[in-house]
Formats: structure tokens, sequence, C-alpha cells
């Protein structure tokens, strides 16, 4: 007879596996952790420091060769007027990027949390996913056509007897140029459309977690929507909001064929990493160029966090 | 004396369900009003009806003599104390209290003057630079409680709010709550589900049943005098009795409630002394520590429940008992349903 405590043996290397890691919870522990750390820590992070490195050394003149040697000149490089030129133009290209997104997130991220419910919550899903199902390439390519002078907004601006706004759009110096497709408005609108799901899916989980009985208590102690809206709804969202714009953001700061595609082919960061360690072969630049977004993005992280919209994580 | 908040005819059906059915309700200003009944029977609704965060399918609500249909929440001078609370975690606690008066433009030194004061006035002094995840269950009930009663209502709604603390801390708050009801005198509509919590701190209690009030009466109306057999068997688990049982026990033909606490126990053998008795079966055996509940049959097939003090000592399933009591402890009941 086995004894009463234990259950009839059923012998086998899986069970005496399990047997072991019952037995000894830390060993469970590491066999799941190493594996990621492993990735995480030489894969993803000894390339991020290897490219920092990179960042420290600069590059010979005249024979192309890099020079193994610590200095910051490459970093003083990048605040030669046209290099600087074009981080500040890919700065604000991400910030009005990111401001584009979340004021045309929110919205829709506020129906579907709130208002949505079994049927429209999939159907919601679904046409916030499918953009993000084919490629990216194909979906630039089409926003190019329908950007462009023959394009389907100028036929559709005459038809409305509206070419002249169009044509004032596009007369604004800087952001304006010979076509959408040709000018900054057309990159931020190509920008806007692929990045835009990703501004949706956090704040729109954000809004699911607040509770209904929050809006309520809120209006029960007298305040009106608007007021509700400013001291109950946006606090408690914007760890979402902040989530989607770290992705917007980083994700415009880094992109490197839209600006080629649609645009005035004046340079982004991405193109100029590109270009720096493609043909010019500069690889330093290139690193300092890429340690641009990770600097700015700590520094936005640290104001987000100091403006307190983490605290109702 | 002013009648504070007052039903006529009030409905709400969400499609075919009708969660307030007819209700016709006069609450007293100053008033501690509880309203009783399973969950699902209508009361959150009704209180939800008096805040302004449901409108009625049809009849009408007065708030102090004001129509309140079409009066949205924030514009009734009204205030609710939520089941959870529904503290604002952005908040310190302090924020929470001063809310009302913030939305209001009342200015910072005033409206923190004003929550320090209500945090006293809850036992709470010194706990307003707290974050709300940072207070166990019952100082977050009494926050909720501050950030009321800081916009001086007229009427304060209480959503089940002892609902989730343990035994003795409920105990406590309900002391707490009458006491502060009293001094106060602020009309407290109070919805729970635990009939002794009813019993214990209201005026006046409204036994809700399926959407309609079932009866309304003071706490020894509805225990003494149950109307009908919901409210004898939801306050207090009477023995309700059909008139075929009654009458065969010697009393009248007609449905009658019977309190298990008032039906004395005769070991086989000994001579019943009232006209009233039955012969009975012990069926199941509850120790309850102050006494033991006895579940017992009649040679008809009629329950009765029993308490048995513990004085007697003990019983066993399948023992044969003679059960009697008092004409007066008969409650004829005049409605059936």
């Amino acid at each position: 007879m086995t004894p009463a405590t234990e259950l009839p043996q059923r012998d086998g290397l899986t069970r005496r596996f399990s047997d072991v890691l019952f037995r000894r919870p830390s060993f469970l522990l590491l066999l799941l952790l190493v594996p990621p750390l492993l990735w995480l820590g030489i894969v993803y992070l000894g390339s991020l420091l290897a490219l920092l490195l990179h960042s420290f050394y600069s590059i010979d003149e005249f024979s192309g060769f890099i020079v193994y040697e610590f200095t910051l000149s490459t970093y003083g490089e990048l605040l030669r007027l046209s290099n600087l030129d074009v981080i500040i133009r890919s700065l604000v290209m991400s910030a009005a990027v990111t401001i584009g997104c979340a004021i045309m997130a929110f919205p829709i991220s506020y129906y579907a949390a709130r208002y949505a419910r079994g049927k429209w919550k999939a159907i919601f899903y679904l046409l916030i996913m499918l953009p993000l199902w084919s490629s990216y390439l194909v979906k630039v390519y089409a926003w190019k056509l329908i950007l462009a002078k023959e394009g389907i907004i100028s036929w559709l601006a005459e038809e409305l007897h509206l070419t002249w706004a169009l044509d004032a759009l596009l007369a604004i110096p800087i952001i304006g140029g010979p076509s959408l497709s040709f000018s900054y408005i057309g990159t931020f609108l190509v920008f806007c459309y692929v990045w835009l799901p990703f501004m949706i899916l956090p704040t729109q989980a954000a809004l699911e977690r607040v509770p209904n009985n929050l809006l309520e208590a809120s209006a029960d102690l007298g305040a009106e929507p608007q007021q509700t809206f400013r001291s109950v709804i946006l606090p408690l969202a914007l760890p979402g909001l902040i989530a989607g714009s770290i992705f917007t953001f980083s994700l415009t700061l880094g992109d490197y064929i839209i600006p080629q595609i649609v645009g005035n082919s004046s340079f982004f960061l991405g193109q100029a990493v590109y270009t720096l360690q493609g043909t010019a072969g500069n690889i330093p630049l290139a690193a300092a160029f890429t340690v641009v977004p990770i600097v700015v993005m700590l520094i936005y992280l640290s104001i987000a966090k100091r403006m307190g919209a983490f605290d109702a994580l | 004396m002013t009648t504070a908040v007052s039903f006529q005819h009030v409905s709400r059906h969400f499609g075919s369900v009708r969660a307030v059915d007819d209700v016709y309700l006069d609450i007293a200003e100053g008033e501690f009003f509880a309203l009783l009944g399973p969950s699902g029977s209508g009361k959150t609704t009704c209180l939800r009806l008096i805040a302004g965060f449901e409108q009625p399918t049809s009849g009408h609500i007065e708030i102090f003599g004001a129509t309140a249909e079409g009066v949205p929440p924030y514009r009734r001078n009204v205030n609710t104390v939520f089941q959870d609370y529904a503290l604002f975690p952005h908040m310190t606690v302090l924020e929470n209290v001063a809310y009302g008066l913030m939305v209001k433009g009342v200015d910072k030194a005033k409206r923190e003057a004003e929550a320090e004061k209500a945090l006293a006035l809850v036992a709470l002094p010194g706990y307003g630079g707290r974050r709300p995840s940072q207070l166990s269950g019952g100082q977050r009930q009494r926050v909720a409680l501050a950030r009321a009663l800081v916009n001086q209502p007229k009427v304060l709604l209480l959503d089940e709010p002892l609902g989730a603390l343990d035994l003795k801390l409920r105990e406590q708050m309900q002391v707490e709550l009458k006491t502060l009801q009293r001094n106060l005198g602020i009309t407290f509509v109070f919805v729970t589900h635990d009939q002794g919590e009813a019993l214990s701190m209201a005026d006046r209690v409204a036994i809700f049943n399926e959407g309609r009030i079932a009866q309304v009466g003071t706490p020894e109306d509805v225990y003494e005098r149950p109307e009908t057999r919901f409210v004898a068997d939801f306050v207090g688990s009477s023995n309700v009795l059909p008139p075929r049982i009654s009458s065969a026990a010697g009393g009248p033909e007609r449905w009658i409630s019977l309190r298990p606490e008032k039906i004395a126990i005769l070991r086989e053998g000994e001579a019943p002394s009232g006209r009233f008795s039955a012969a009975v079966k012990v069926k199941a055996v509850h120790y309850q520590g102050a006494g033991t509940r006895l579940n017992t049959e009649t040679a008809e097939g009629a329950v009765l429940n029993v308490m048995a003090p513990s004085a007697l000592g003990r019983f066993r399933e399948g023992d044969v008992l003679t059960l009697h009591w008092a004409p007066d402890a008969v409650h004829v009941m005049e409605r059936e349903t």
C-alpha cells in the first residue's frame, strides 16, 4: 500500500522534473529568467553599448578609418549647423506627430473604452489593428498617391471647389510645398496615420481602467462634465497617453523611410544615420546621432514623471 | 415635518427588467432611512435615482419639494458614499475631501481648512497627505464619508457603505454613523442587504422585493408585524406557516409568522401548557454559540426553525420534541405575498 497522503505513482521523466521544480522553486525562477536575461544582456544591451562606445570614437578625415581613441569631437560635430538642423527638424516633427496622434486617438479610445460593448469592441480592435497587418511600405506608397498633385485629395478639393484652400495651405512657408506629397504636411499626415494605433491602444487601456464610479463620484460632488474630464479622466488617462507618446515620438524620431518617400527630401535623424553608416561610412557620427533619441526620450520621461504622469499607475 | 425625498409612482425599467416598479416613498427630513432588500431588489437603483445617476422611466421624484427628474447629479444638493468608496487614486486624501469645494470654486486655503475639519469629524485628523492606497478599508470608508459631508448635503446617500468591512469594524462604524447622523441632523438614506444593520441603525426601513416596496415602517414594525410572507422571511428568517399548518397547531386558519426565538421546546414526555403546540422531529442541528438553531419538521411536513437556548442542553438529529408558543407570538399576515 502506498502512504495515504500520496496519490498512486505516475512515473515518468516530466513528473520527476515537475517534482524537482516543486521542491526547488528558485531553480524554476532561474530557468524562466536565464534565456530572456541572456537576450537582454548580450544581444540587446550589448549592441547598445557597442553603439555608445563607437560614438566616443572619431573618423580620420583623410583615410576614412575609425580612430579608436576616446574623444568628444564626434558629439561636437552634432552641433554643426547642418546636423543641428536635422535634429531640430526631427524633434519638431516627432512632437507634432505625437500631439496630432493624441488628439485623434483620445475620442476614439474614449468611445472604445466607455461605450463599445461586445461585438462593437471586437470591430474596434479589428479596425485599429487592420493597418498593422499590411506592409508598411505599401501603405506609405499608397499615401504618396493619395497626397500627390494628381491624387485623391487634390481631385476632391477641385470637386468641392476648395482648391484655393489647399493652395493656401501649401503656400504656408516651411510646412508647405509644391504638393502635399512634397511637403512637411504630407510627411506629418503619413506619420500620424502609421503610428496612430500605437497611441490608441495604450490610451484605450488606460481609460478602460478608470472605474465608472469615479466619474459618478465626481459628478456627485458637483463637478460639471468638463471639470470631471479635466480633474479625473485626463489625469487617469495620462499614463496611457504618455505610453502612447513614447511610441509615436520615438518611432517618428527613428524612421527613415517615410520622410524619404513623402516630403521635401530634407533629412531626418533616421536618414542621417542611414547615409552616415552606409555611403559615408562614418560609424562614429552615425552612433552619435543614434544617441540623440535615447537622450531625448530620457529627458522626456523624467519630465513626464515629474509632472506626475505615473502617479496613477 | 418637511419631506426630504418623495417618490411618486416611480418606475425605472431597463429593457424588460423592472428594476424599480411603481414605488411610492416619503423620507422625512433628518431621518435615518434604510432601504433593505436582497440583491437585485431595486434598492440601489432607488438610491441612484435620488443621486441622479439614473432617471425614472415614469413617475415623479421630489427632493425637498423640487422636481428631480432631468436634474443632473452635479446640480443636486445630495452626496453619495459609494459602495467601494470611489476615492480618486491620483489625489491625496485632502484633495479627495476638498474635491467638492474645489469644483465649486472655493479658494485653496478655505477648502483645505474645511477638508481638515471634515477629516477631524470622521476621526482621521492629519491623514490629509496620504494617498487612498495607503489607507485601510475602514479609513477609506471614513474618507469617503468626509468627502461627502464637506459639501453639507441636504441628503446623504450611503450605498452599502459597511459591506467591505470586517465584523468588528462594521459594528463600530454602525455606532459612529448613527451618532454622526444624530449630531449633524442630515437625512441619511442607507442601502443595505444586511437586516441586522438596517434594524439597529434606521429610524424607518423600506423592505424591497423585485422592484417594489413590500413594507415601510419602523424596525419594530417590520420585525414584529411583517405584512407579507416575504418580509417575515427576509427580516429575521421567521417561520412562515400556511393556513393548514396554523390551524392544525390550534391557531387561526391564516398565513402566520412565528419567530424562532418565540417558540418554547419541551422534551419527550413533558406536557405542553399552551393551546398552540406541535410535535416535531429534529432534522438538523446548527450550533451557534449562544444557542442552537434547530431545523425541525412536523408530521404534516411543515418546517419550523427554533432557537434553543444553550441552557436546554444538547440536541441530536432525530430527537422528538414538542414545540409550543404563546398566542401573542403568532403574527397573522395581512397580505399573502
